[in-house]
């Protein structure tokens, strides 16, 4: 900030006529006689100029009387929802770490229907200054009650006065601001006299070169007359606004720091390919088998499909994950579906897995089940009725007493998941010592040829693919596998 | 160094691989079951692209960030289930009325009011008829798979562009939660900067960007254009799967995970002798009204059958789509309970019995 001197005229930030402006007047702003939007845009004009950055400046035009000022300025321009400027503010600042955003709001736009929106962007201490106009009323809509109307003062819509016990106080932006702590600038003007106007300058000007220096997030809040709809002239107006206006809302300045405690960092994202592979596709590990490989025997010629079922923390949904990572690997298509939700927290938990060569329909298990894993008795009767006449039947033996009224054709294995899993020291591998009892069953009765073979091998890269990072984990689970699998007996 | 390309995804998280893989600058996002995994992985992988994740304060400021993203000229994403949608509405109306891309995912559940987080597909109406303000549209993609959630986040940004405006992945709690395995496509080499963006200038002016047209017959115009423009989508775009529809007496329709229900049904009944197929609307809008009428002309259809997850909502599409030529069914649940296939194959069964039963 070098320049001191008033410049007369009109700003070159201004368009010379406003041609965007509809109808025949092309000269003169759509403001009525005395409004305070007039002078603040001019100040504002005039300190883009000062800083140079005319051609990088976004400026946000709220809903309210401003709702034009893309008719005026030669700068990037958005009008945009009532009282979301902050918002389109922060999407635009973190968009553009070059250039520069202006919210130019009205105290309906800021402080009633955007309050939130506001504190939250002052709060992350976005790039952006934000020239608040409170002219104690809603200018736009014909005057009505505004956060910032007086107590007592009349309003179309508080025709006896603003009254405390109806509407409250009005809210005091900059002091509420000042508890935050990211804000780097907070000063509060008005436009009454000359001197007034030259102390607004200075704080606009002060707010811009705040932009531009990149130190976050400042605040002017200007006291500006709305002559029309507070139904006064020019004098009574400015009489208003110096002696009670200004007195409910002091001005000065609430806050100067050199820089703000909150950093942000400009974001220049990475498109290259080569970078966005690296983070997004898995490494190639040498788990896996050619892309043509077949599982031969019999029982992969038809879906195959799993459900789990216990209470949350027995691991139920990892176990089907493994089994999805499994079919993954070897080839298939798989869908895994989880109950989610209220159940997860502490109640009962199951997933429905599918493997199968074909396109597979429906994800969810409700009939034609060919495998039940019951951690619970619970999980046990709820689900038992899904399986198909030959479905086999595993439980936790070690949580349940050996399962009375099954039908014969079912074959039942027992395995004390939980008590091997304790005895390993985590009750987390429990579903590592099921697969591991499934291995012992499947090569004992439904696997063939290779198949038999190839199993604790598909296991234990499923482990590897899920715990990749993690080779303690992957240890303790291939560890608890072995287990389950001797712990078997038929 | 060398990748594999097929990873283990939820449908939530898949979107965003896909999305990312689009060239997606930023995402903003509220959270809410059963969406949040859009949002976690999310931020887990757009800070590793030096992309932008903010969680933003509310549903409303999040999609209020996405036109700003938007207008800056950024492919952006934001993401929410039925609460949420209601809450951006009117800004996806000024989305709409800016004409500017942006992509938003409905992962759907049970309502109305706070309902559950189950599934449920009964923010059709709200996201396909243009929930907001206004008469205005949006490209609304509905996968049935995880893999299709990953080619929607890919696919849907280009689009968008093409007739900016923005779109939706309307998809459920099911397609959302569950986990397929998924092939990425190769990251995008494309580089968006459209000339339109705010800090762009047209004949040596700053561009702006506004909605507001106080002359109604400006208002008027632009209107038109808008409309225009959306009989173009709807004439261009129409993108449907048909399924064993060739010779069916009985058309299933259905999307998302109503669809792999009603896939199901169809292939088991296909088994027992039964002529059933499935049309599936892969986008509900523009709605596949031409595969629609193809097959209500065929002189083998006798009728459809819509299966949803709404007391029928998209119904009101495919009879419009035949002009009630033939009778349209209907086989729903609520409350986040789903269809099972026998249910859905009886019914399917009763109405090939009767015939096709009563014109609609
Ligand atoms: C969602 C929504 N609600 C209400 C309105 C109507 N409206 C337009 S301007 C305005 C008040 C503007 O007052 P203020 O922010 O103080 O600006 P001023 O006109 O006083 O400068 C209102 C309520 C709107 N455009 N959008
Ligand atoms: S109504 Fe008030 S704020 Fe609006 S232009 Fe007129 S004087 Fe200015
Ligand atoms: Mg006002």
């Amino acid at each position: 900030m070098t320049e001191e001197h008033v410049k007369f005229g009109k700003s070159k930030v201004f368009f010379d006529t406003f041609e965007r402006r509809p109808g025949p007047i092309k000269k003169n702003m759509h403001y009525c006689p005395g409004c305070g939007h007039g002078i603040l845009h001019k100040l504002i004009a005039e300190a883009i100029e000062d800083q140079g950055i005319q051609d990088r400046t976004v400026i946000i035009a709220p809903v309210g009387c401003a709702v034009f000022s893309y008719y005026y300025y030669n700068c990037g321009g958005i009008s945009v929802p009532h009282g979301r400027a902050p918002a389109v503010g922060t999407g635009l600042a973190r968009a553009l770490p070059d250039d520069f955003v202006i919210s130019y709001q009205g105290d309906g736009d800021l402080a009633a229907i955007g309050l939130n929106e506001f504190l939250q962007a002052a709060n992350r201490g976005e790039s952006m200054s934000v020239f608040f106009v409170n002219n104690s009323t809603y200018g736009m809509t014909g005057g009505q009650m505004a956060p910032t109307t007086l107590p007592g003062q009349k309003t179309v819509t508080s025709p006896c006065g603003r009254q405390i016990e109806n509407d409250g106080y009005p809210i005091k932006v900059c002091e509420m601001v000042n508890t935050l702590a990211a804000p780097v600038y907070i000063e509060r003007v008005a436009l009454t006299s000359t001197a007034k106007i030259m102390q607004a300058r200075k704080a606009i000007r002060k707010a811009v070169a705040n932009l531009k220096e990149r130190k976050g997030f400042s605040l002017v809040e200007i006291l500006s007359p709305c002559p029309v709809n507070l139904k006064m002239n020019a004098k009574t107006i400015n009489a208003f606004i110096d002696e009670q206006m200004s007195r409910y809302f002091p001005l000065g300045c609430f806050r100067d720091e050199p820089e703000s405690k909150v950093k942000h960092y400009a974001i220049r994202p990475v498109h290259d390919p080569e970078s966005v592979k690296k983070v997004l596709f898995p490494p190639k590990l040498n788990i896996g088998v050619a892309s043509d490989f077949k599982n031969q025997s019999k029982i992969f010629e038809n879906e195959r499909r799993i459900k789990i079922a216990g209470f949350g923390g027995q691991g139920i949904l990892s176990l089907g994950i493994m089994l999805a990572t499994m079919g993954k690997l070897r080839n298939f298509n798989v869908t895994w579906l989880p109950s989610y939700g209220p159940e997860q927290r502490g109640g009962s938990a199951n997933c429905s897995v599918i493997l199968s060569r074909n396109l597979i329909g429906s994800p969810v298990i409700d009939d034609n089940c060919n495998l039940l894993i019951a951690m619970t008795q619970v999980a046990l009767d709820k689900f038992m009725h899904e399986l198909k006449p030959n479905g086999v039947l595993v439980y936790d033996s070690s949580t349940m007493r050996v399962p009375t009224h099954i039908a014969d054709s079912h074959p039942v294995f027992g395995i004390k998941a939980l008590d091997i899993a304790l005895g390993l020291g985590s009750l987390k591998c429990a579903n590592s010592v099921i697969m591991g009892a499934l291995s012992a069953i499947l090569i004992d009765r439904y696997l063939e040829g290779a198949d038999k073979m190839d199993f604790d091998r598909a296991f234990e890269e499923a482990i590897i693919d899920c715990f990749n990072k993690k080779p303690e984990v992957i240890k303790l689970n291939i560890c608890a596998f072995y287990e389950g699998k001797k712990a078997v007996r038929f | 160094m060398e990748y594999l390309n097929r990873l283990l995804l939820k449908g939530n998280e898949a979107v965003v691989y896909g999305a990312l893989l689009a060239g997606c600058d930023a995402f903003y996002g509220y959270p809410i079951t059963p969406a949040s995994e859009v949002a976690h992985s999310s931020a887990a992988l757009f800070p590793k692209l030096n992309r932008t994740f903010l969680q933003a304060e509310s549903e409303i400021s999040a999609i209020n960030m996405v036109i700003g993203a938007s207008a800056a000229g950024k492919r952006v994403m934001t993401g929410s289930s039925g609460l949420g949608i209601s809450l951006k509405q009117e800004a996806v109306s000024y989305l709409a009325a800016f004409e500017l891309p942006a992509v938003i995912v409905d992962i759907m559940r049970g309502g109305p009011g706070l309902g559950n987080i189950s599934p449920e597909q009964s923010d059709y109406f709200q996201v396909v008829k243009g929930g907001g303000h206004g008469a205005y549209r949006c490209l609304v993609f509905t996968p049935e798979s995880v893999q299709e959630m990953c080619d929607a986040g890919y696919h849907a940004f280009s689009l968008c562009e093409k007739y900016r405006m923005p779109g939706y992945i309307l998809a459920d709690g099911v397609i959302g939660q569950m986990m397929e395995s998924v092939t990425l496509p190769e990251p995008t080499t494309y580089v968006y900067d459209p000339e339109w963006k705010i800090t762009n200038k047209t004949n040596g002016e700053a561009n702006y960007l506004t909605t507001i047209y106080l002359e109604n017959d400006d208002l008027e115009r632009r209107n038109h254009l808008l409309q225009e423009k959306y009989r173009t989508v709807q004439e261009n775009e129409q993108s449907a799967e048909e399924f064993f529809t060739e010779d069916a007496e009985l058309v299933l329709v259905a999307y998302g995970i109503s669809a792999r229900i009603a896939r199901t049904a169809v292939s088991r009944l296909r088994q027992q002798g039964w002529k059933v197929g499935m049309l599936r609307p892969k986008m509900v809008f523009p709605f596949p009204e031409r595969a629609l009428k193809k097959i209500a002309r065929s002189g083998k259809t006798r009728a459809f059958l819509c299966i949803e997850l709404s007391p029928g909502q998209m119904i009101e599409d495919v009879k419009l789509a035949i002009n009630c030529e033939l009778p349209v069914h209907l086989a729903y649940r609520l409350g986040g309970n789903i269809p099972s296939v026998a249910e859905i194959s009886e019914k399917a069964v009763a109405i090939i019995n009767a015939k096709g039963g009563d014109r609609a």
